[in-house]
């Protein structure tokens, strides 16, 4: 940490471990960026350097370039928005020869993220970011809201989603993690989880946007292009605390990068204390550019001022059963 | 380094003034420095609604001028309609009041480099960065002629000191109330047809921009937009604010009106196509 300040506990910036570890990926502090709240990285490099957090998770990429869905595709909600972007970009050639190149150029660690229509597209997307070196990590987006046809959220079936992770496991090896995004919007989330976990995700992304809607009253239709969009911000972090909790006491081995309204340090350690390994940080981006390396410094120094020795020693710690 | 949002920064920015102005607010702020890197067609994205607010996104606004004064230092004026939450909080904001501001973002406009005929314009406080810009153009040579319009007298933007910049002004309302009757884009076909004019700059609402944008097609007049676009984050990340775009590759894309916008060439963005998206895949 460059610009950290000592705590007030008994451990100082310089003895106090910040590292944490998804599968066998290593990272030097656990605050990353979001999929989908940081483009490919270049947008946020103007205001601090991707070197100093843990690591850059890239906006979900498909196979092909996408034009995502038509505007309006946000509408501000009390502490939150909705967003119905549908997956634009540049598809998975042009991603992993432009923006991982320089993102790899800056020495950021990168996560990246990828998204499809069917099990052979995951598997072709993962094929294809294994042939890349200087990858961190690859996180399986099976829950995006914002397609076409809800059918497609593979996250929402225990089923489709052990399939994906499965055709993903064969084709990347053991080389990087898997790291599997889950929906919130299940009726049994530690299911869903242990199904993608026993299909070979060394570790979970929890939480997605949750599914919400807005009417335009000068319309009187739904507002957003897409109609429906996905809920992000503060609005939504006690789901994301649920969430992170049920299933870090359903798999307590199981790594889970945690995300969900974070806007401050202590929203990150309250994901953390839930059993998140890593947060990233999303929608807070949108209204601070400089809210991921922010909220990175404001958890180190509530780690120390907690007395935690490390990062690691505050996972999951709201679960600790008390000594008699 | 990022080419991205190079020149933007992020700092807190006191209220210097802040006086009404018809149905508008000129807000000016200190911003020092960063005025060297502000050009006309730029705008500041600012955190509104103060710490406990429920308003989670930045408030975009074009800056209307900037200038550097020996008592104030380096300074940002803006023109706000105080028309939501967001920009009642901000036009409600006392001198000294302190507010987080990110800029300058955005493209700017293009400014010829020899002398030529520009025409300037402006719908409702649309028109509020136009007098930096003819600022600008006049001192590169240019001849700057000016139409501002609005629905009403009350919502035309068009201060003294602005004036001095333009060759000539000429106002549309739509109810009469300020000078001509009729809509600002009624002059502009025979502008471009007797070939008084090399450039239109605009800035106002879309459907302004798409009818000047059918009036220039198929002529040799260049028009440079400054587009309006609803955006949550302003610096390129969030890909909400996008607008269909021809390439030059004959590529329809959607690009953000943040990043590669506000100001545009309006003979590119496919207007009829806003609210969709292209068919297929790019």
């Amino acid at each position: 940490m460059a610009d950290g300040r000592p705590g007030s506990g008994r451990y100082t910036l310089n003895t106090f471990d910040f590292s944490t570890t998804l599968g066998n990926a290593f990272f030097n502090t656990p605050i990353f960026t979001a999929s989908g709240c940081a483009s490919s990285g270049k947008e946020l490099a103007q205001f601090f350097d991707l070197r100093d957090i843990g690591a850059v998770v890239t906006k979900s990429v498909m196979n092909k370039p996408r034009y995502g869905r038509p505007t309006p595709r946000m509408a501000e909600t009390p502490s939150g928005m909705l967003n119905s972007i549908g997956l634009q970009g540049p598809g998975i050639d042009a991603f992993l020869a432009k923006d991982v190149p320089w993102l790899i150029e800056q020495k950021s660690r990168v996560i990246v993220s990828i998204a499809g229509e069917t099990v052979e597209e995951y598997a072709t997307l993962a094929r294809k970011v294994r042939s890349v070196a200087g990858i961190s990590a690859l996180e399986v987006n099976i829950s995006c809201p914002n397609v076409e046809n809800r059918g497609l959220v593979f996250a929402c079936d225990p089923d489709a989603s052990r399939r994906v992770i499965d055709g993903v496991r064969r084709t990347i090896g053991g080389e990087i993690p898997i790291i599997a995004k889950l929906s919130p919007d299940v009726t049994n989330l530690p299911e869903i989880a242990r199904g993608v976990v026993d299909a070979g995700a060394d570790a979970l992304a929890l939480i997605n946007t949750v599914l919400g809607m807005v009417i335009n009253l000068d319309s009187m239709r739904p507002h957003l292009g897409g109609k429906t969009g996905g809920l992000s911000g503060p609005a939504i972090r006690p789901v994301a605390v649920r969430a992170i909790y049920q299933v870090h006491a359903a798999l307590p081995n199981v790594p889970i990068l945690g995300m969900g309204g974070v806007s401050s340090g202590r929203d990150a350690l309250e994901l953390i204390l839930a059993g998140a390994s890593g947060v990233s940080v999303g929608t807070a981006s949108f209204g601070n550019p400089s809210a991921v390396i922010q909220i990175q410094r404001e958890l180190h120094d509530l780690l120390i001022a907690k007395g935690f020795p490390s990062l690691k020693s505050a996972i999951g710690y709201a679960h600790r059963v008390e000594e008699e | 380094m990022s080419q991205i949002n190079r020149s933007a920064a992020q700092l807190n920015a006191t209220v210097l003034a802040n006086k009404r102005i018809g149905q508008y607010h000129q807000i000016v702020f200190g911003i020092g420095d960063l005025v060297k890197s502000c050009r006309p067609g730029n705008f500041v994205a600012i955190k509104v609604g103060g710490e406990s607010s429920r308003m989670i996104l930045r408030r975009a606004f074009a800056i209307s001028r900037v200038s550097e004064s020996v008592s104030f230092g380096g300074t940002m004026e803006l023109i706000v309609a105080p028309h939501g939450t967001g920009s009642k909080w901000l036009c409600s904001q006392p001198e000294g009041a302190e507010v987080d501001i990110v800029a300058p973002l955005g493209t700017a406009f293009g400014i010829p480099t020899a002398p030529v005929n520009a025409l300037l314009v402006g719908g409702g406080y649309g028109s509020a960065p136009l007098f930096g810009l003819a600022e600008v153009l006049k001192a590169r040579g240019c001849k700057v002629d000016m139409l501002l319009g609005a629905s009403t007298g009350a919502k035309i933007y068009a201060p003294m000191e602005g004036k001095r910049a333009v060759n000539s002004l000429k106002i549309y309302t739509e109810d009469g109330t300020m000078g001509e009757t009729g809509r600002v884009t009624e002059p502009i076909k025979t502008l471009i047809d007797n070939r008084e004019i090399d450039v239109i700059y605009s800035c106002g609402p879309m459907g302004m921009l798409s009818a000047i944008s059918a009036l220039t097609a198929g002529t040799d007049v260049v028009h440079q937009c400054a587009v309006e676009e609803a955006m949550a984050c302003g610096i390129g990340i969030c890909m909400t604010c996008v607008l269909p775009v021809m390439g030059e590759d004959g590529k329809i894309a959607m690009l953000r009106s943040c990043i590669d916008g506000p100001v545009m060439d309006g003979g590119q963005v496919q207007w009829q196509m806003v609210g969709q998206v292209p068919e297929g895949t790019p």
